[in-house]
């Protein structure tokens, strides 16, 4: 048995003979004991991984609904299923750097290690449940005009044009398929109070800034209601 | 628990003997009253209804209708109680123990309520523990079929919390079950401890 060529290399051993012998059998036990270790901690790594994981999935879903389809508490607590990955890893970034506030979601961001943080965005956008409804019907037929072909007389671009046509998002905009009305109205009607705080970091939330600002409250009404109903 | 079961069991035993006399119209207030207390805030182990949210109450009355709400003093006496109560008479009875100022019970230990105070406002995210206010409402005070929990009484509010790990469920939906699994003996007291004071 010999050490291999890349174990020697990340050993690399002084160039002087008489080591070398007792050199090269060094580092092939110090290479196996390295890749012992690594493994054991990376196997461990895996195990707190997925129970820290699995504790943390049912932390979320105690407020965001068992299959994170959102629910109407005190407050509204908004669908994480479906949402862009990109965009759930920032906004959870977001809390903790004080560009989006929220008193609840910094606690809860500042519990979450990096790898928990990535695995949980990974695990919410796979999931798919039908949107919980309860937006006023009568508001849709708005709604969709809106969302699809914007209001070109107010400059308001179709929220189609960034956020998809089935309103699904992409990377850091978000998904707003089957969203809750009532945190729609109050995102739309609250923006720069909650989203884009930091100045020394600024973020996409500038992007949305004027929008917002420009939409009516009943115009918010009108695509809130529209999206909450999209699968 | 201050003897309350034997006052309970001889109240229900002269309920029907002063029933007769009340006018026919408080008759299903009066029934409430005798054990939620006069002023419908509470008399353990029956809660306080003052100031209740009506659509909490009326789904209550339902589920102790349907015998689906399983512990014990609702086997006990909400079975019996809402045996004969309909859809209507139910609704009728939440609005109006709604529109009755709420007192708080403020019977919990008072030095837990800092501790109860912190797990309610902010929850415990090293430990997976959520919030209360975010659905509950930063005064407790419940919202749609939410419960109201401000003020409530000690004794009551360590019972509920206790027993959803106790398997008596049936009549709750989801987020409840997991988040009480979740809470320690000593947090369920100091949760009950700080809402007995909330006002």
């Amino acid at each position: 048995m010999r050490a291999d060529k890349t174990t020697q290399a990340r050993f690399a051993w002084p160039a002087n003979p008489k080591l070398k012998d007792a050199g090269s059998r060094l580092a092939l036990a110090a290479g196996v004991l390295a890749v012992v270790c690594v493994g054991a901690v990376s196997a461990q790594h895996q195990i707190s991984l997925s129970g820290d994981l699995q504790g943390k999935i049912s932390y979320c879903k105690d407020c965001h609904g068992v299959s994170a389809q959102g629910y109407n508490g005190y407050y509204p607590i908004p669908r994480l299923a479906g949402q862009q990955p990109e965009y759930l890893q920032n906004q959870l970034r977001a809390f903790i750097e004080h560009r989006r506030t929220n008193n609840i979601m910094f606690n809860v961001a500042h519990s979450l290690s990096p790898a928990v943080l990535s695995a949980l965005a990974a695990h919410f956008a796979s999931l798919h449940p039908p949107p919980i409804g309860g937006a006023p019907h009568q508001l849709v037929a708005t709604g969709r005009r809106i969302f699809e072909d914007g209001m070109p007389e107010v400059n308001i671009a179709a929220c189609a044009a960034c956020h998809g046509p089935d309103a699904t998002g992409s990377g850091q905009i978000p998904r707003l398929a089957g969203q809750l009305y009532p945190y729609m109205i109050k995102t739309l009607g609250n923006w720069d109070k909650e989203r884009g705080r930091n100045p020394t970091v600024p973020d996409a939330a500038t992007i949305m800034s004027p929008v917002a600002h420009s939409l009516n409250k009943s115009q918010i009404e009108a695509v809130a209601a529209f999206v909450s109903t999209l699968r | 628990m201050r003897n309350n079961g034997a006052s309970l069991a001889i109240l229900i035993m002269l309920c029907p003997l002063f029933a007769v006399t009340v006018h026919a119209e408080n008759l299903a207030v009066r029934n409430c009253t005798w054990c939620h207390g006069g002023s419908a805030s509470g008399y353990p182990p029956a809660p306080a209804l003052a100031g209740q949210r009506p659509q909490y109450v009326e789904k209550q009355l339902a589920y102790f209708h349907a015998r689906t709400r399983d512990n014990p003093f609702a086997r006990q006496y909400m079975w019996g109680a809402a045996r004969n109560i309909d859809a209507e008479s139910a609704r009728n009875l939440a609005l109006y123990f709604a529109s009755l100022p709420p007192r708080a019970a403020s019977d919990g230990v008072p030095n837990l309520v800092g501790i109860g105070r912190t797990i309610y406002q902010e929850g415990m995210p090293e430990a997976n523990i959520v919030a209360c206010l975010v659905c509950h409402g930063p005064n407790a005070e419940g919202v749609r079929d939410i419960p109201r929990l401000g003020g409530l009484d000690y004794s009551y509010l360590k019972r509920r919390l206790e027993q959803w790990n106790q398997g008596y469920h049936a009549a709750v939906g989801p987020p409840m079950i997991s988040i009480a699994s979740k809470l320690s003996d000593d947090q369920i007291e100091a949760l009950a401890s700080y809402l007995s004071f909330v006002k």
